[in-house]
């Protein structure tokens, strides 16, 4: 069965909708997207940009009510992700799928120990004993260098520091080595040096277990060195999306761009202060007909806020959904 | 832990002493005494008595004997029960009070437990009204008006139950019921809010996302958080309802400790009073030590020192 073409997963045209007070809020709004086996894929974007709630959607994690995947298609290895009942989703959360959220501080349980809550893991997957769980969590909790571990595993999550805790959510995620892992903003909530220990621990895991990964982040330096390819979500749709360092060399889009302005430069470290997009990011329940990006762009005439803008093909692997998509292209790079 | 408990022990002797005098100075501040009946006394004979009291002692010299008196835990001899002491009667009484305390503690823990936790798990669904709209009910009809309505369906109409008084099992049914219908109404809904918070927060995601059934998610998971605030509203919710309710034991002619207390202040009975004023404060500070308590089993990021 070749139909995946070699994909581990397929993302198409994806919709998730949440019903609330101010409206049908948008939050992914026809998404299109594939992983290879052993590829990193970086997603970024602001804010509300719906990066959290499409991979959410893939783990079948949406809220529901309010939330809804509308329509669209999943696949997972070649399985209907959202055709599967609860029970086949949950053989495949935690097992083959894995996911590690932001907030460390928040995403462990403060009640349970870390034993506990790292051996119910390989426990319900992997049919493991209690003995044998606790042995791979101690494993699992070396794996991730936790200093002392057999003397930290009994320890509960308010014991730990912010990077060890996340040091923890990777060991947990990684337990039963699965074949995605999926990295929710990992290290947005952690100081600049601890930020790029988990983000070399992340990379060598990822190389030692073969994992697929996909990478979360609002910030664009985080994904330049980690990831083969990269989507810029914006208003809950995919603005540019393109391998990693044709991105980087020749974005097509000026939200990409604006992005890419706005990364920290280390050789300026004391320069102006940092550049930002102007405006803020629009409330997906009320977008206007045209672009959503228009009212902020610098490259903006009067068809952006008129029409919505096509998803343009640069070349093979290169799209950008802008009206000027081929010459912000053209007009990019080397400068 | 130990130093802790030890500590909050010790807080308990200046507190409940405290309490005490408030008590003492409301009772000699209030209008009339003991000995104010319609019939008074002839003034020798009231001397007399003063006299085997203590009472015709400068104030601050009775005070002193009294609370040399309740630091040994004795109160005395009450004044309207001649020959009875304090303690005995407390003694006697309270067991009344506590069962019935107990057993109501017990059932609305169970109905308020059960009916919170599946709310929040069928939010919106109509066994969540259903429950929201009976604890409502519950909290809103006081129970000197649910107790003799139930005596009047169940006793007088239905003569399934007893009306009153202490007896065998079926006695206690609608004093129980009456007393834990408010305390199951409010813990209803203390544990739905609190379930439903904790069901929102980041480490129930995880649990999820780590492919757990949804009932060990609840069990194993979410529960300990959903019923913390629960566990800090049954403290207080115990020690008042051990205490004995004075009109629950009012209505169904119950001799607990509640019955007692409001003959004791009717009858200016200062000895009795102040006893009983004493045991509940004691048993109310225990019964929030025991609380405190049982929050670091529930909870392991306080510490006690
Ligand atoms: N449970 C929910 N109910 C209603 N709206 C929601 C819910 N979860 C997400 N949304 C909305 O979906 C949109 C996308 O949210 P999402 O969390 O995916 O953003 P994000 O790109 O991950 O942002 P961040 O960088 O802040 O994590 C937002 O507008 C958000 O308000
Ligand atoms: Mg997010």
């Amino acid at each position: 069965m070749s139909e995946n073409n070699g994909n581990l997963l397929t993302v198409n045209d994806l919709r998730t909708y949440f019903q609330t007070e101010d409206g049908v809020v948008k939050a992914v709004d026809g998404i299109s997207f594939e992983l290879k086996k052993g590829e990193t894929l970086g997603i970024v974007g602001e804010s509300g940009s719906g990066k959290s709630v499409s991979n959410l959607s893939v783990m079948r994690l949406i809220p529901e009510p309010p939330g809804k995947i509308v329509s669209g298609d999943i696949l997972f290895d070649g399985i209907d992700v959202r055709r599967l009942s609860d029970e086949e989703v949950r053989n495949i959360r935690g097992k083959r799928i894995a996911m590690i959220f932001q907030d460390p501080m928040t995403s462990l349980n403060p009640f349970l120990k870390i034993s506990t809550q790292l051996m119910e893991v390989t426990q319900i997957h992997l049919g493991h004993s209690r003995e044998q769980a606790y042995d791979h969590a101690l494993e699992m909790l070396r794996k991730v260098n936790i200093p002392a571990p057999e003397k930290r595993i009994d320890g509960y999550p308010h014991e730990f520091s912010g990077g060890m805790r996340q040091r923890v959510m990777i060991a947990m995620a990684l337990s039963c080595e699965p074949e995605l892992l999926i990295a929710d903003e990992p290290t947005t909530a952690l100081d600049v040096t601890i930020q790029a220990q988990i983000l070399e621990l992340i990379k060598g895991l990822r190389t030692e277990l073969g994992t697929s990964v996909i990478l979360i982040t609002h910030d664009l330096g985080v994904v330049a060195g980690m990831t083969d390819k990269i989507i810029v979500m914006y208003a809950g749709k995919i603005f540019e999306s393109a391998p990693t360092k044709e991105l980087f060399a020749k974005p097509a889009n000026p939200y990409t761009k604006g992005l890419l302005k706005s990364v920290p430069d280390p050789a300026h470290e004391h320069g102006e202060p940092l550049y930002q997009i102007p405006g803020l990011p629009p409330d997906v329940a009320n977008l206007p007909p045209g672009c959503p990006f228009a009212e902020r762009c610098d490259r903006a005439e009067e068809i952006c806020e008129r029409e919505f803008p096509p998803f343009v093909q640069i070349n093979e692997n290169h799209h950008s959904l802008c009206h000027f998509a081929k010459e912000v292209h053209a007009s990019s790079g080397g400068e | 832990m130990l130093k802790f408990i030890l500590k909050r022990l010790l807080i308990i002797v200046p507190m409940a002493l405290l309490v005490v005098t408030v008590t003492w100075v409301l009772i000699r501040v209030a209008p009339g005494n003991f000995y104010s009946t319609e019939r008074s006394l002839p003034p020798a004979i009231e001397e007399n008595i003063k006299k085997k009291y203590g009472l015709d002692q400068p104030w601050y010299i009775q005070y002193g004997t009294m609370m040399g008196n309740i630091l040994r835990l004795d109160f005395g001899d009450s004044l309207k029960y001649q020959g009875q002491s304090v303690n005995e009667i407390i003694a006697r009484h309270f067991p009344y009070s506590a069962i019935l305390g107990l057993l109501a503690y017990l059932l609305a823990l169970g109905i308020g437990l059960f009916a919170g936790i599946v709310a929040a798990l069928k939010q919106n669904s109509a066994f969540d009204y259903g429950s929201m709209a009976a604890a409502m009910l519950g909290l809103s009809v006081p129970n000197f008006v649910l107790g003799p309505l139930l005596v009047l369906l169940f006793s007088l109409y239905l003569y399934w139950l007893p009306p009153a008084r202490w007896g065998g099992p079926l006695y206690l049914i609608m004093p129980v019921v009456t007393l834990a219908a408010i305390y199951a109404a409010y813990i209803a809904r203390l544990t739905r809010a609190g379930m439903l918070e904790v069901m929102r927060s980041d480490y129930i995601r995880t649990a999820r996302a780590k492919g757990l059934k949804e009932s060990k998610v609840l069990l194993k998971h979410a529960l300990r958080g959903g019923i913390i605030p629960v566990v800090s509203f049954t403290g207080p919710a115990l020690a008042s309802l051990l205490a004995g309710t004075v009109v629950v034991e009012k209505v169904f002619a119950i001799p607990g400790l509640g019955n007692i207390f409001i003959q004791s202040v009717l009858n200016r009975d200062e000895p009795l009073i102040l006893g009983i004023v004493a045991f509940l404060s004691i048993l109310i500070m225990v019964a929030n030590l025991i609380v405190d308590i049982s929050y670091g089993f529930l909870d392991p990021r306080i510490r006690y020192e």
